[in-house]
């Protein structure tokens, strides 16, 4: 399978990452030359194997169903490019 | 007094303890030495003042009869970790200005046991690299040079800094991560010792993720008995991390100078590559040779999934990365760019602040995950990761112990020289300890021999899930045949 300008595009969008126009041939090229390494998968028989979910094998823990932390909120935002009253601020999204 | 950066970890560790010079005199002496060997860019952040506090506290507790594992010893941490108060990056441009509000774990265990805090290393943007060469902060300098050369090489990566520090002797241990080899490959280039552990080992939390499902911490020191001692102190359970495995931490030293007596040990036919160098295939034999005259079996195996791991690691690896990294958004942390409305906001956001790399990895991770391609990429891969950990667990059901591969296809490169054209070319570094990741096998690489123009080459060593310790056991081993490796200190 190989990608063109198009899928580029859209996968660009899809990763919220601005690709300029002059870009994308570029790219197309990267992208193309690793999905053509990655092609040699389709040679191995996984008929009736399992995805591997977990490389250890290990149940799943459980916690306490508990509060453990909290009344951090400065600690919170302290790294956060704009922020008032302990909220994010993001640009507009609601007309 | 003598030279207070040539010692190895444990023999400081011993004359701190028998109060031969102070943790305050041995900090210093490092912070000297980083200072002149900034040129190698080992360091994103140097930590000097509160290197000096954390070793006037390391005397206060010797001069009280007390002290841990770790007392007093100077370290280097990889600038994926998050340290309190202490800018964090993981070397991308979308974390400049990120200060931790809080520990991670591994650190945490390390400063428990008295380690000291000397800096921040370089490493590859959010350790995709391995070279490197794609951190902000510009490229690191090997401290090793072809004989006769004054062409600057790089020191392998993602874990660069780290491993040039170790090795130039700025400082006496570090932490690195491990995804595909970050740790083994630069260890292998810089002439050092590395162990990637059993994934689990060590807690992730607190660590800059790439790709959850093979990230692992791990340590660096110029010798194998110091990475069994730093290990020691990393390893734990960690309830924060719930892939972290609550099993004891063996006291590793231990395993240093015990008999490896009939160990059987894997040779396998599918890392002997088309075309490699014949000094590689040479340390290979060599190594080989060394651990049977120390009383191992060498037994022929195969791997013959082998071949595969490193095209489904470009599956998986981007993939978790295109997830993990969706927290970049100019929202909680990190830089933000301005943009018309909040989706413009995140897309300038994140082609600003990601290296071209990242860029690369997180599209490509985006694009196997999307739908219509899900199934014929990434389920494919995870397939394929089943059978390649199959493989292994047959060897290790057979009764084969460890096994022993060269750590790379060759020695270091020179900056600038791979990748350029191809991003193939620079993957294909990682193509003998990537098989270790996608299995969540213990590894180690140890420093065996110099090539032709004098550079070092290493060997890995393969271990069963938590039996770190015959890594260490056979290391040392070929540590003991093959020697130590110095760079000539050109930069100082």
């Amino acid at each position: 399978m190989s990608v063109d300008a198009d899928t580029v595009r859209r996968v660009a969008h899809l990763a919220r990452i601005a690709v300029a126009e002059d870009e994308v041939e570029n790219l197309r090229g990267e992208l193309n030359a690793i999905l053509a390494f990655v092609e040699q998968l389709a040679e191995v028989n996984v008929e009736g194997v399992e995805p591997m979910t977990s490389v250890m094998p290990m149940a799943m823990k459980m916690r306490e169903d508990v509060v453990t932390d909290g009344g951090i909120a400065d600690d919170i935002v302290a790294n956060a490019p704009a922020h008032e009253h302990h909220f994010f601020l993001v640009p507009k999204v609601v007309e | 007094m003598s030279d207070l950066t040539a010692f190895t970890l444990a023999q400081a560790r011993d004359a701190l303890r028998n109060k031969e010079f102070s943790a305050l005199e041995l900090t210093d002496a490092h912070l000297a030495a980083m200072e002149k060997a900034r040129g190698l860019n080992a360091f994103v952040l140097e930590t000097p003042d509160r290197a000096r506090d954390m070793a006037r506290a390391s005397d206060a507790r010797f001069a009280k009869g007390e002290g841990g594992p770790l007392e007093g010893l100077p370290l280097g941490i990889k600038d994926l970790f998050c340290t309190d108060g202490m800018r964090t990056t993981a070397c991308s441009h979308i974390l400049d200005n990120f200060v931790p509000t809080y520990e991670s774990t591994v650190t945490a265990n390390l400063w428990r046991d008295g380690a000291v805090l000397l800096g921040k290393t370089n490493n590859d943007e959010f350790a995709m690299g391995s070279s490197n060469e794609t951190s902000h902060s510009g490229p690191v300098v090997s401290p090793w040079r072809r004989r006769g050369s004054d062409v600057k090489l790089v020191p392998g990566g993602s874990s660069g800094g780290s491993a040039a520090a170790v090795a130039a002797g700025l400082c006496i241990g570090a932490t690195g991560t491990d995804t595909g080899g970050s740790i083994r490959q630069p260890a292998a280039f810089c002439g050092i010792v590395g162990l990637k552990p059993t994934y689990g080992r060590c807690s992730r939390w607190g660590i800059v993720a790439f790709a959850s499902s093979l990230d692992q911490a791990g340590p660096f020191a110029r010798s194998v008995r110091d990475c069994a001692i730093l290990l020691r102190s990393m390893a734990g359970h960690d309830p924060k991390d719930t892939t972290s495995v609550d099993v004891t931490v063996p006291d590793y030293e231990k395993s240093i100078g015990a008999s490896i007596k009939g160990m059987r040990i894997g040779i396998a036919k599918e890392y002997r590559l088309p075309g490699m160098a014949a000094e590689i295939e040479g340390l290979w034999q060599q190594g080989a040779q060394w651990l049977k005259d120390a009383g191992a079996q060498l037994i022929d195996i195969s791997l013959p999934m082998t071949k595969y791991a490193l095209p489904a690691y470009y599956i998986v690896a981007p993939a978790e990365a295109s997830s993990n990294l969706a927290r970049y958004d100019g929202v909680r942390y990190g830089l933000r760019v301005a943009g018309r409305d909040v989706i413009d906001m995140y897309e300038r956001t994140r082609a600003s602040g990601f290296g071209k790399e990242v860029r690369r990895r997180v599209m490509i991770g985006t694009y196997v995950l999307s739908a219509g391609y899900y199934d014929a990429y990434y389920l494919r891969a995870q397939k394929v990761r089943t059978l390649i950990k199959r493989d292994f667990e047959k060897c290790f059901g057979e009764g084969i112990d460890a096994i022993l591969t060269p750590a790379t296809p060759s020695a270091a490169f020179a900056i600038g020289e791979k990748g350029r054209a191809d991003p193939i070319e620079m993957y294909l570094n990682d193509v003998f300890t990537v098989t270790v990741n996608m299995a969540g096998l213990p590894g180690i690489s140890v420093p065996s021999g110099l090539d032709g123009q004098g550079l070092p080459l290493g060997l890995q060593l393969i271990g069963r899930p938590f039996e770190e310790e015959t890594l260490f056991k056979l290391g040392a081993v070929i540590e003991r045949a093959a020697g130590n490796f110095k760079p000539e200190p050109w930069w100082a």
